[in-house]
């Protein structure tokens, strides 16, 4: 696994999908790839509330990536200093193996070059102490990014709230 | 070297604030200003999409004048000098012959409407109008029968409320960040929200309480929740006795307005009515009763547009933290505001509005704004007086404005056409020449005056040159006020120079929004004093519940309600119409990353009826009118009120060159009936029906 956890908040997502747009800008993406995506699930009633869930897909950054596995190439990496999953397009010789690999379709065809983009938590914002495109932005601040320790706060305090008593 | 800009956003009309990364004289990057309390980076998909429309090679390039029949695409390449001696000869030949009030402008309301205002007033016509009649108008009216104040100066404190009960203003999918952002925080410290739409939307998700109610029925349920809230003394005592007038009558009135009547208009239980009244005023004063962002669905607009804040009224939530509040301007701490052009002095304009705003025939609608579904209508009857020429700035009348046909009919009697904007928009594609606008990115604008709690001033500063031959608006319509003879009006050669001169006296200057992109006048939020000060501008100095406003122009205050029209036959449904993250308004559709997520628009019908009537989720339906029809793919599902159905707004673009818009979907607009709200001046949106078979 990458040192680094991009945790969603489900309770605060609104499925807007500014960072799916965010994303492909950043990354100066033509109409189709996707790096980054929201998938809607319902809405449906669950008693007389109609519920949704809007899932957050980016790439998991595996510790044992079947893409890195299954590139020829050599262009589909791990990064050793911190485990970002990446692919370097001078060696991307576009045969998809990668794609085909993928348990959860992470990687994405860019038909413009002819090669695969995929989720590389914006590495280079990263190393510029920034964060990543869709976390930067996002509408409702209910992504965050961070190293796999640091997280889980907000769900562990939430919890905590709605079962306190402070009678 | 990257360059950062503080500018403005203004994929919507917002205007969010947004910083901005220029790399080698190209924009990489647009973020959220991180200045801006409530905004902190964010932007939304339409924000993230600015790049996209900025090097999206499919919006106007250029002048183009018209050469074959209007609509044909036939366009030749101008220069800016070619465009404008055109509008020139033609413009002055039609106020010679006409008058300056047979030119009307329309446009959506922007930082720069002070020049177009200029403009029109310059040409003696009183004929500007602009989009917000057609998105809000009744609103506006129902705040100044109750405040004497309208709802632009009316704000809504999000961030510290309670309660808030939204009347399908969907504020998670028309997204407006900084609202987003607080009312998610109140959210997560423990704020309930009570969601009513017929249709299930986003917000609905996030609800704690939804009720989808027959749509039409709003007023019925409101009613309700004032008789219970007043038969029971759940309202704020000290408030009312100290703010309201006319609370007897209001309490005469309800009484035959119980929760069990409500329950068979609205179909929301009687309980769960009364359960919500006595649940918000537990909380009150820090409860909002969301008095609308579009509010123009049916003919009765402003009365239920009144009941809401009645309601607001009623819980004391105005001028409280956590409710409703007046924005204040500069004066509230002795700071000047922004100049404007129209500070002028102009010839004085004797002839009444085309819309007749203002007139008995059309006495409450607010005249800085006008009433834009009239314009069909003016043009075709020539009443009060024939009409040769249109501006649309930004404003698209085919899309906009209800019964798309009737407009197309009424263009046919221009002389003259002409279009200034971003996009290829349907207008822009039916006018005899169209003046592209360099987009937000591109250019400068005149100073945003940002009212609120804390008054400050927002500037939008370009960020990069403009990529085609494009310029901004307000210098547009001073190089054909050159050309008519008005150019005294406008004395300015640059954006800069403009903003410069609007600052002049505002003891801030140019240089000081460098930092943060900002001004502000003063610290602290200011809130009146709740016992004393609260400076409404009524003639009674009280929220007339008994409208001054309204009686006086022969209005009632509490008309008794009319049961919602319900069709009689199994194909017909009241049509309902709505916005989605992905768009704005009739703008959005053809830009690549916002097309990619939603291209075209469905028609949402409910599940049992469309199976009693053979529709299959997919399939393709054809739906129509009284003045229009169209094919649409049917989204058939449980989510929607069966008495109605539902299509996105501003789809079905006519314009060949927004290509990836072109044809995609249905224009709500082309089904709708003109349909007016005559006391407050929205058009009824919502109070068109049309029959739906499987095609």
């Amino acid at each position: 696994m990458s040192k680094y956890y991009l945790y969603q908040d489900t309770k605060k997502c609104i499925g807007c999908h500014a960072c799916e747009v965010q994303c492909k800008s950043n990354k100066a993406l033509p109409v189709g790839p996707k790096p980054c995506k929201i998938i809607t699930v319902g809405p449906r009633f669950v008693g007389n509330l109609p519920k949704a869930s809007y899932v957050f897909m980016p790439c998991f950054h595996c510790e044992n990536p079947w893409c890195v596995a299954a590139c020829p190439t050599g262009a589909m990496q791990k990064r050793i200093k911190d485990g970002i999953v990446f692919v370097d397009h001078e060696h991307c010789v576009g045969c998809k193996a990668c794609v085909a690999a993928c348990p959860w379709g992470a990687p994405q065809w860019n038909k413009e070059i002819g090669k695969v983009v995929k989720c590389d938590y914006c590495m280079g914002r990263i190393d510029d102490g920034l964060e990543p495109a869709c976390v930067t932005i996002c509408t409702t601040d209910c992504l965050e990014f961070g190293t796999a320790g640091e997280l889980g706060g907000v769900r562990r305090e939430r919890f905590a709230k709605s079962v306190a008593s402070l009678d | 070297m990257n360059k950062e800009v503080y500018s403005l956003c203004f994929m919507c009309s917002i205007r969010c604030p947004i910083k901005v990364t220029v790399r080698h004289g190209q924009v990489k990057w647009i973020e959220g200003n991180p200045h801006v309390p409530g905004i902190e980076k964010s932007i939304c998909p339409r924000g993230a999409a600015g790049i996209s429309m900025l090097y999206d090679a499919q919006r106007v390039q250029y002048p183009m004048i018209r050469t074959g029949e209007r609509g044909s695409g036939s366009w030749k390449k101008a220069s800016w000098d070619e465009a404008t001696d055109y509008i020139a000869e033609k413009l002055k030949k039609i106020i010679k012959k006409h008058g300056g009030h047979s030119v009307v402008l329309g446009e959506r309301t922007q930082l720069a409407t002070h020049v177009s205002k200029t403009f029109m007033k310059a040409i003696k016509s009183p004929n500007h109008f602009t989009h917000d009649a057609l998105c809000k108008g009744s609103v506006n009216t129902a705040c100044r029968s109750l405040f004497g104040i309208p709802d632009s100066e009316v704000g809504i404190d999000y961030k510290n409320t309670k309660h808030i009960v939204l009347y399908g203003r969907n504020i998670f999918e028309a997204i407006s960040v900084k609202e987003v952002r607080n009312l998610m925080d109140a959210m997560s410290g423990g704020a309930k929200l009570t969601y009513i739409d017929p249709r299930v939307t986003v917000t609905a998700t996030k609800a704690n309480r939804y009720w989808m109610i027959r749509p039409g029925a709003d007023l019925a349920l409101n009613y309700a929740l004032i008789h219970i809230i007043l038969k029971e003394r759940l309202y704020d005592a000290k408030f009312v006795n100290r703010w309201v007038l006319g609370l007897e009558k209001l309490e005469d009135f309800v009484i035959p307005y119980t929760p069990e009547w409500a329950e068979k208009e609205t179909g929301i239980p009687a309980d769960e009515i009364i359960s919500l009244a006595r649940e918000i005023s537990k909380d009150k004063p820090s409860v909002i009763f969301h008095f609308g962002y579009r509010g123009a669905s049916h003919a009765n607009e402003i009365y239920v547009r009144r009941s809401i804040l009645i309601l607001n009224a009623l819980m004391g939530s105005i001028e409280s933290k956590g409710g409703i509040f007046f924005k204040k301007g500069p004066g509230a701490v002795g700071g000047k505001p922004a100049r404007k052009l129209v500070e002028q002095k102009f010839e004085k304009i004797e002839v009444p509005r085309f819309d007749k705003v203002g007139t008995k025939e059309f006495p409450l609608p607010d005249p800085n704004h006008g009433v834009g579904q009239m314009l069909p209508l003016a043009i075709l009857n020539e009443d009060p007086y024939p009409l040769k020429a249109l501006f649309s700035f930004r404003f698209d009348p085919l899309k906009s404005i209800p019964d798309s046909n009737l407009m197309l009919k009424a263009l046919d009697k221009l002389d003259l056409i002409v279009t200034i904007d971003v996009n290829y928009s349907d207008i822009a594609w039916y006018s005899d020449v169209i003046l592209p606008e360099s987009s937000y990115l591109e250019r400068t604008d005149c100073i945003q005056q940002a009212n609120g709690l804390k008054p400050q001033m927002f500037l939008r500063k370009q960020a990069v040159t403009p990529r085609y031959d494009t310029l901004e608006g307000a210098i547009i319509l001073k190089r054909i006020a050159d050309k008519i003879g008005i150019g005294n009006y406008f004395q300015y050669e640059s954006m800069e120079d403009l903003v410069k001169w609007q600052l002049d006296g505002t003891g801030f200057k140019i240089e000081d929004f460098e930092a943060k992109g900002f001004v502000a006048y003063g610290k602290d939020q200011i809130f009146w004093d709740r016992n004393d000060g609260i400076k409404l501008k009524t003639p009674s100095g009280k929220i007339e519940f008994v409208s001054s406003l309204l009686e006086n122009a022969g209005f009632k205050s509490f008309p008794e309600y009319e049961p919602v029209q319900v069709a009689s036959e199994e194909n017909k449904f009241r049509l309902v119409v709505g916005r989605a993250a992905a768009h704005t308004h009739v703008s959005t559709q053809n830009n690549p990353y916002l097309n990619e997520l939603v291209s075209e628009n469905l028609l949402w019908i409910n599940s049992k009826k469309a199976s009693k009537l053979g529709i299959k989720d997919g399939g393709m339906i054809e739906i129509s009118s009284s003045v229009g029809s169209g094919k649409i793919k049917a989204f058939v599902t449980d989510l929607m009120h069966p008495e109605a159905v539902f299509m996105l707004h501003g789809f079905g673009h006519k314009a060949k060159k927004a290509d990836r818009a072109y044809n995609r979907g249905v224009s709500d607009s082309v089904l709708q009936e003109n349909i007016t709200d005559k006391t407050g001046g929205s058009p009824a949106l919502h109070d068109t029906f049309v029959t739906v078979k499987a095609a």
